[in-house]
């Protein structure tokens, strides 16, 4: 973007202002600190000037919104057109509550829902298995069976609002329900709109909502990418996250790597099943964290974006613009919240939130200042989306596409986790693919070493952390925490046992018996699976077709 | 007693996932001089105990940030006792309300430390009380 005798000269200057004004001042005591580092470890210089993006070609690196490689955001208008998807995550308790809870948000103004299901839904368990003891509508909505889906959206058009599920393993049992729930209510698949999680590779690496091992549990997610894209054309097939994996510790350059790798996977296993990557490409979608040092976030996002892009432009030649756009929800950073003093936590989560809409988000969750404590009571959800409400009409964060980009610091740092996510890609490669990587458990050691490193750096009070190891303070234990009745499990058993003795049998054994029977071949497993929760089988039912047949994943542990 | 090793299990009860303190812990503890256990994820109180029986471990660390404390802590103080293993303490952690604590601790859990916790408070914990009973 600068002539290089421009940057000569600039070079200079700066060398005269270092050894000037700048030395002067250093001379007398220097900085606060030896090194300053952004909260992922990375150093960060003191000043920033064309010298450090000398190399930075517009038309190449940035261009234009809408225009590849997408680094100043995937829509020609941006939020001038609409602002991005206010979406919280929410559930809990039985599906009535949740229901409740849902229809609660949208009626303050919330545009699309976000279901939290609770452990034993997202490990493949019913609410009467001994495992899901203590669990049951726990920390998101327990669901057994398209009875409990039914009751979920009750008086919720699913041609009107969209709904992302937090499911992955058993997704497309739950799509399935969903589906099911969109005919009984006259909407034909093709309006149904929404998003399933169905990334299992980071189930794996970080999350441990796993069922099955890793390759016949990608038949499952490759069968759902292809069924919807020939039958549910709007909604939206995974949702590869680097959430998690930045909740577990990694840096921001580490978030972007690994999703991206676990994105190569899931393209390379469509290709592998003969999908052609223009008709499943622009369905697949993003899933980040955002911390609380913004320039960090917004140089992420720009270089997921961008990377992306190449990815799917360079490596596996597709043609489609709507491909190579990397669309991504985003979630501001539950670890980062502190159960001390924790109305601090509405000051991070606004930064952070403010964050995602300088980094061009596509839909947002904001998290509750008392989620380090608990579920999020309803008040402070409603503070969680009056912040992101305010970052949308008050900031001025959305008045104008990608306001940061040109500014030395964010491009050069975009430039730098750009270069890492590359070295990482390249290494990942070398070792035999993403799938290799995890078996070697090298990405779960990365991302383990720079948790560790976090909490050392906060120990040894090298890096300050409000309320944590600097600017302490007693108080009251906080009060008003929202609990889970403990009788969800029991009543949720009853429901299951009277589900149980209702129901056909016949056509629930037929049902199963057709699931089991395609599982075993290369068949989409999806129309069989519609059937068996038509005919009510249950979440676990089903889950243990496939357990009989894919065996369960115990991972090895890497400490 | 001369240098023995504290033994620690560390374990993830129930189906939560969040394992970032549990494994970051385990690696704290062994950089202090314990030997260390750790468990892996989807653990029932029965896997637990008999980890903690093999093992003749001195102390098992519980881990959960699901909400479900109240149910899984006593129930592996109680099996511990009931298996005879009376001398292992049992501390835990995670996202617990402090409204919870008197009652865990009324249970037999003997130290129970929330999120922010500096993990040399949990290392020393552990060895002041464990050195103390032996």
């Amino acid at each position: 973007m600068f002539d290089e005798k421009d940057l000569e000269k600039i070079k200079k200057s700066k060398e005269k202002w270092e050894q000037g004004p700048l030395g002067k001042v250093l001379s007398k005591g220097g900085e606060q600190k030896e090194v300053f580092t952004s909260i992922s470890g990375t150093p960060i210089e003191r000043l920033y000037t064309p010298c450090d993006v000398g190399d930075l070609d517009y038309e190449r690196d940035l261009s234009f919104p809408a225009e590849f490689p997408y680094t100043r955001g995937v829509q020609p208008t941006m939020y001038r057109g609409r602002y991005w998807t206010m979406r919280q995550y929410a559930g809990f308790g039985n599906a009535k509550e949740s229901n409740a809870r849902y229809r609660y948000l949208l009626q303050q103004g919330q545009t699309g829902l976000s279901v939290a299901f609770d452990l034993p839904t997202q490990a493949g368990y019913d609410s009467d298995h001994p495992l899901s003891m203590g669990e049951v509508g726990k920390v998101g909505v327990a669901i057994d069976s398209i009875e409990d889906m039914r009751v979920l959206f009750d008086h919720i058009p699913l041609d009107k609002v969209t709904t992302s599920m937090t499911i992955n393993a058993p997704a497309s049992v739950l799509l399935a329900m969903y589906l099911a729930i969109a005919e009984e209510q006259g909407v034909s698949y093709e309006k149904v709109g929404g998003t399933v999680q169905n990334d299992v590779l980071k189930e794996i690496i970080c999350r441990g909502q796993y069922i099955f091992p890793p390759r016949p549990t990608m038949r499952l997610t490759v069968d759902l990418i292809d069924y919807c894209m020939k039958n549910v054309p709007k909604w939206n097939t995974i949702s590869i996250s680097g959430y998690h994996i930045r909740e577990a510790g990694s840096t921001a350059a580490q978030e972007v790597a690994f999703t991206i790798a676990n994105g190569i996977a899931y393209v390379q296993a469509c290709l592998d099943r003969g999908m052609n990557v223009d008709d499943f490409g622009p369905r697949l979608s993003f899933f980040f964290n955002a911390f609380t040092n913004v320039i960090e976030e917004v140089a992420k996002f720009r270089a997921a974006r961008r990377y992306w892009a190449r990815v799917m432009k360079d490596r596996f030649g597709a043609k489609n613009p709507r491909s190579m756009m990397m669309r991504y929800h985003v979630q501001t950073g539950g670890v980062t919240l502190t159960a001390q003093q924790p109305l601090n936590n509405v000051v991070r989560v606004a930064l952070q939130a403010y964050a995602a809409a300088l980094g061009g988000c596509q839909s947002l969750h904001t998290n509750s200042y008392d989620e380090a404590l608990c579920l999020p009571t309803e008040g402070s959800v409603t503070v969680a989306l009056r912040t992101q409400q305010v970052v949308a009409e008050e900031s001025g964060a959305t008045l104008s596409i990608d306001p940061l980009a040109g500014s030395y610091y964010v491009e050069a740092m975009t430039n730098k986790i750009e270069a890492e996510v590359d070295q990482y890609i390249q290494k990942i490669d070398a070792m035999g693919g993403t799938l290799a990587a995890i078996e070697q458990g090298y990405i779960q050691k990365e991302i383990q070493d720079s948790s560790y490193r976090f909490q050392k750096e906060i120990e040894s009070g090298d890096r300050v952390y409000v309320g944590i190891n600097a600017y302490t303070m007693e108080e009251e234990p906080p009060t008003n925490l929202l609990k889970v009745d403990m009788k969800v499990g029991e009543i949720e058993a009853e429901k299951l046992k009277k589900l149980r003795s209702e129901r056909d049998a016949a056509a629930w054994q037929k049902a199963l018996d057709r699931l089991r029977q395609v599982s075993q071949t290369e068949e989409n497993v999806m129309p069989a699976v519609i059937d068996a929760v038509k005919a009510r089988a249950t979440v676990g039912e089903i889950s243990n077709v496939w357990r009989e047949i894919y065996g369960e994943y115990r991972p090895k542990e890497f400490i | 007693m001369a240098e023995k090793k504290i033994k620690i299990i560390v374990a993830k009860p129930g189906l939560d996932g969040h394992d970032r303190g549990a494994k970051l812990l385990a690696r704290i503890f062994a950089e202090a001089g314990m030997e260390v256990v750790y468990t892996g994820l989807r653990q029932t109180p029965e896997m637990i105990v008999e980890t903690a029986l093999q093992e003749d471990a001195d102390v098992v660390g519980l881990s959960s940030l699901s909400g479900v404390h109240n149910y899984f802590f006593p129930r592996v103080v109680q099996l511990l006792k009931e298996k005879g293993l009376n001398n292992v303490m049992v501390v835990g952690g995670g996202i617990i309300p402090n409204e919870d604590i008197p009652a865990l601790k009324e249970a037999g859990v003997a130290g129970i430390f929330g999120p922010g916790t500096a993990t040399n408070q949990i290392v020393e914990f552990i060895q002041k009380n464990v050195s103390a009973s032996q």
